[in-house]
């Protein structure tokens, strides 16, 4: 009887009325799941445009799901081959080959909407790919990966792999002569791993290239494994956004003990479903408008032909690039019978591990140089971070000349330009572009830095000019408002790290010295320049260093008050 | 225009014998029902109606033969007089680079041999006469009229024998089988032209052109002769069907894309280009839209 007298205390809970209300009181009765919803509800998710930005990949991956469901029912993995009888299109019709790309012809022209739901498809997992870099942008260079976020970084690359996978897998499954060259390429970066590539090779495509069996191992990992773990990750990632709650950009009263925003019902939830509503319609009108991989184009694959414009998806085209920039000549060795075809491994192998363990070690290599493990919800300003900006730029840089180089004989043609001599721009570029990158963001940083000092010190300028009795003239400044010089003082510019001194008190060496002296030297890149944030007193200074202007009388209502807080500057000062 | 007189004659011979035939037989068969004969009732005839009726059957016969077989009487009907317009052009025009009898100076080809074909290529694409020197002649509009690239194709077929001018049947496409004539034109052409012919990148700043506008004779010369990069694609190598065939191919390509605007037909780089323009454009700016509303 102890919950009778419990509840007695209690105003009983009105009856629900309405239909909604009775299955939602007859669910919550029997799984107790309103208080999930309440606070799911209640949840706060603070409000920027470029939070939306990993919406659009998830939405574009549920486009992805439902597109692939209907392309699976009329897809068939299978390399035997056949005569394809259709009618349409033209250059088809009577054409040797795979069921595979057979079947792929026949979704697009006899199955209605079937070309809509490909082409649906594939923009998609353009969009898809695009939005996660995008996404990933914003949340790097906003420092969004620190503590306690490492670990959702780290899935969020995972995430970015598996989709890098997907895509690749999807694109080689038409067997058309475009997806074909593509495979060739893999079986080549895999041959290219010394000692066990050969077997791998074999081991993948089960047999000597092509074989008869590597679409329907690329199918089952395109709709069943990949798609599977994206899933989950998917669902991880989420699950921690909501459990670490999400960041926020810095403003009056944001604080990393707090979230201000709003609601996610109804203002989140509103929000999403409309955004979900955009990103399906933009897919499906760019599906409709615009035509992409029309396979029927480059035929059923055959190991001869390599047709011009020979490219991978857009993200798989800095892969691309750093195969076409790379020198064939001189970097194959051949090291007691074995080939070490370093024309192959570096490109396709080393580049992009070079770009993944960058992503992947970052969070972990900036806390450790910053000292730093206390947790960080509000985000930074890129500027303010001018060696993470700067890294970040580089890399994109990287990526962006590797992907132009992969598009060189486009270039080319639409420039009128010599391939060769693209090339060797590219090449010199390649090492050159990244520094220069790196050194122009930082500079443009502290740059920034330095002026949000000025306004933070001395006010806008208002553009009045006032002259006083004696002759003196002055630019009026009108001084920032709370909110504007909170943005522009609450960051941390850490100081290199100090360390302990070489040796004891008693002069024996100390362990792990070297170490230490390595991470300090680290430490001095990112933090050696720096650009300190105005301290409280530094503006009571600046306000209070100003002789008392005379002539009062001849200024304005704001511009005396502009004058007596003392931001008034004049020529002498500086 | 010898093959002139003979066939017209033949026709206006048929016309008269038919008119004759059925004045004859109006003649006999005053009460025939027939609508026709009705029609040309010989009480109604008009007394100059023999000479509209073989002032019409003239001009059909001529029309009809007009389109059927333009090129081919134009190749046959290579005059003396025409060799020497050609040549005389060719003095004025070509003969500062091909030398004076087109036997070619330092690094300039000889044009003896090349045939009809080359030089109706060329000329007609406004390459030849070239503007200047270059990595490779530059497509142009023509400087020489009809007559005047056949006076030359004439004057440098004469110098040696060569490919002729493709006949209009040879470069038909709707006589061509598209399916044949890709699977020949990824094998021997898609490494330079694109899988369609949109165009491809050579070595040091040549390039494949684009194939959308090219006509189809001069798509079947360009196979036949090879001009600049492009190698030679003889009759023993690919015959006057197959290149009929990827002609075939080619016009079709120009029919656009079945999935909508083709974006060039380049393949995946356009298509990484347009998903960020287009859809990263229209999601990055709905999501600062959707941003900005509730604050």
């Amino acid at each position: 009887m102890s919950t009778a007298t419990h509840d007695t205390n209690r105003e009983a809970p009105a009856k629900p009325t309405t239909t909604v209300g009775k299955a939602a009181d007859y669910l919550d009765q029997r799984t107790s799941i309103g208080v999930a919803v309440k606070e799911f509800a209640r949840k706060i998710f603070p409000d920027h445009w470029s939070f939306m930005l990993g919406e659009i990949a998830l939405f574009s991956f549920v486009v992805l799901i439902a597109s692939g469901f209907f392309l699976a029912m009329f897809f068939e993995p299978s390399m035997a081959l056949e005569t394809y009888e259709g009618e349409h299109p033209a250059n088809m019709h009577g054409q040797l080959m795979s069921v595979a790309f057979a079947s792929t012809l026949e979704m697009s022209f006899e199955v209605r909407g079937g070309l809509l739901m490909r082409q649906i498809h594939h923009w998609a997992a353009l969009i898809f790919m695009a939005s996660i870099v995008v996404h990933m942008m914003r949340v790097f260079f906003t420092g969004a990966f620190r503590k306690p976020r490492e670990i959702n970084w780290i899935v969020g690359i995972v995430l970015m792999i598996l989709g890098l996978a997907a895509g690749f897998t999807g694109y080689s499954l038409p067997d058309d002569v475009l997806s074909g060259n593509g495979l060739r390429i893999t079986d080549g970066v895999i041959k290219s791993i010394p000692v066990i590539g050969s077997f791998l090779s074999y081991f993948v495509f089960g047999g000597e290239f092509p074989g008869h069996h590597i679409v329907p191992r690329l199918f089952t990992l395109h709709i069943f494994v990949i798609p599977g773990i994206l899933l989950a990750l998917i669902a991880l990632h989420l699950f921690l956004m909501v459990l670490q709650k999400h960041t926020q950009f810095p403003g009056g009263g944001r604080t990393d003990k707090n979230v201000v925003g709003y609601p996610a019902l109804p203002v989140y939830v509103a929000k999403m479903t409309g955004n979900f509503f955009i990103v399906a319609g933009v897919l499906v009108l760019m599906g409709a408008t615009m035509a992409i991989n029309n396979v029927w184009n480059y035929g059923p694959y055959d190991p001869s032909p390599v047709s011009a414009g020979a490219q991978p998806d857009w993200y798989m085209l800095f892969l691309e690039g750093s195969l076409r920039l790379m020198p064939g000549a001189g970097t194959e060795w051949v090291i007691l019978g074995y080939t070490l075809p370093l024309n192959v491994l570096v490109p396709a192998v080393v580049i992009p591990g070079i770009l993944f363990t960058f992503l992947i070690v970052y969070p972990f290599v900036e806390a450790r140089v910053k000292g730093d493990d206390k947790e960080h919800h509000v985000l930074d300003r890129p500027r303010n971070v001018p060696v993470r900006t700067g890294l970040g730029v580089a890399f994109l840089a990287a990526f962006i000349i590797l992907a132009l180089a992969g598009s060189n004989d486009l270039i080319a043609t639409h420039f009128a330009l010599s391939i060769n001599a693209i090339t060797w721009v590219f090449r010199v570029l390649f090492f050159v572009g990244p520094v220069f990158a790196y050194y122009i963001t930082k500079r443009i940083c502290l740059g920034l830095q330095r002026k949000d000092r000025e306004l933070v010190l001395h006010g806008h300028e208002s553009g009045r000019i006032v002259r006083y009795a004696n002759g003196e003239y002055i630019e009026v400044h009108t001084p920032l408002d709370d909110q504007e010089r909170w943005l522009r003082v609450n960051y941390e510019a850490p100081a290199p790290l100090e360390i302990a001194p070489k040796t004891d008190a008693r002069g024996v060496k100390r362990k792990g010295y070297g170490a230490d002296k390595r991470w300090q030297g680290l430490s001095r890149f990112f933090y050696e320049d720096r650009v300190a944030p105005v301290t409280p007193a530094e503006v009571a200074h600046s306000h209070g260093e100003h002789d008392e202007p005379n002539g009062h009388d001849q200024l304005n209502g704001s511009e005396r008050q502009a004058v007596e807080a003392g931001v008034g500057t004049t020529s002498r000062e500086h | 225009m010898t093959p002139w007189r003979p066939r017209l004659g033949a026709c206006v011979g048929v016309v008269l014998r038919w008119y004759r035939f059925m004045t004859e037989k109006l003649k006999h068969s005053q009460r025939d029902e027939d609508i026709f004969v009705k029609a040309l009732a010989a009480r109604r005839h008009h007394r100059l109606a023999p000479v509209v009726l073989l002032l019409l059957a003239l001009l059909t016969t001529g029309g009809v033969y007009a389109a059927l077989a333009p090129s081919t009487a134009q190749a046959e009907t290579v005059s003396t007089a025409d060799i020497e317009t050609g040549k005389k052009l060719f003095q004025a025009n070509c003969a500062t680079c091909h030398g004076s009898n087109a036997e070619g100076t330092d690094g300039v080809p000889s044009l003896v041999g090349v045939g009809a074909a080359a030089v109706d290529f060329q000329v007609s694409t406004g390459r030849m006469p070239m503007q200047m020197n270059g990595l490779q002649a530059m497509e142009k509009p023509r400087q020489m009229n009809e007559e005047q690239t056949a006076a030359l194709a004439a004057y440098v077929a004469s110098l040696g024998a060569g490919p002729a001018i493709p006949t209009d049947e040879q470069v038909d496409a709707s006589l061509g089988d598209p399916s044949n004539g890709m699977a020949l034109f990824r094998t021997n052409c898609a490494m330079c032209h694109n899988a369609v012919g949109a165009g491809g990148a050579l070595s040091e700043g040549k390039f494949a052109p684009p194939l959308w506008d090219t006509s189809e004779r001069n798509l079947y010369q360009a196979m036949l002769t090879g001009p600049q990069s492009m190698p030679v694609f003889n009759d023993a190598n690919i015959n006057p069907e197959e290149k009929r065939d990827i002609i075939s191919f080619l016009v079709e390509q120009r029919d656009g894309s079945a999935g909508g605007a083709s974006l060039g037909a380049l393949g995946p780089v356009s298509e990484g280009l347009w998903a960020f323009v287009v859809g990263m454009g229209l999601l990055i700016g709905a999501a600062v839209w959707i941003g900005a509303k509730s604050s």
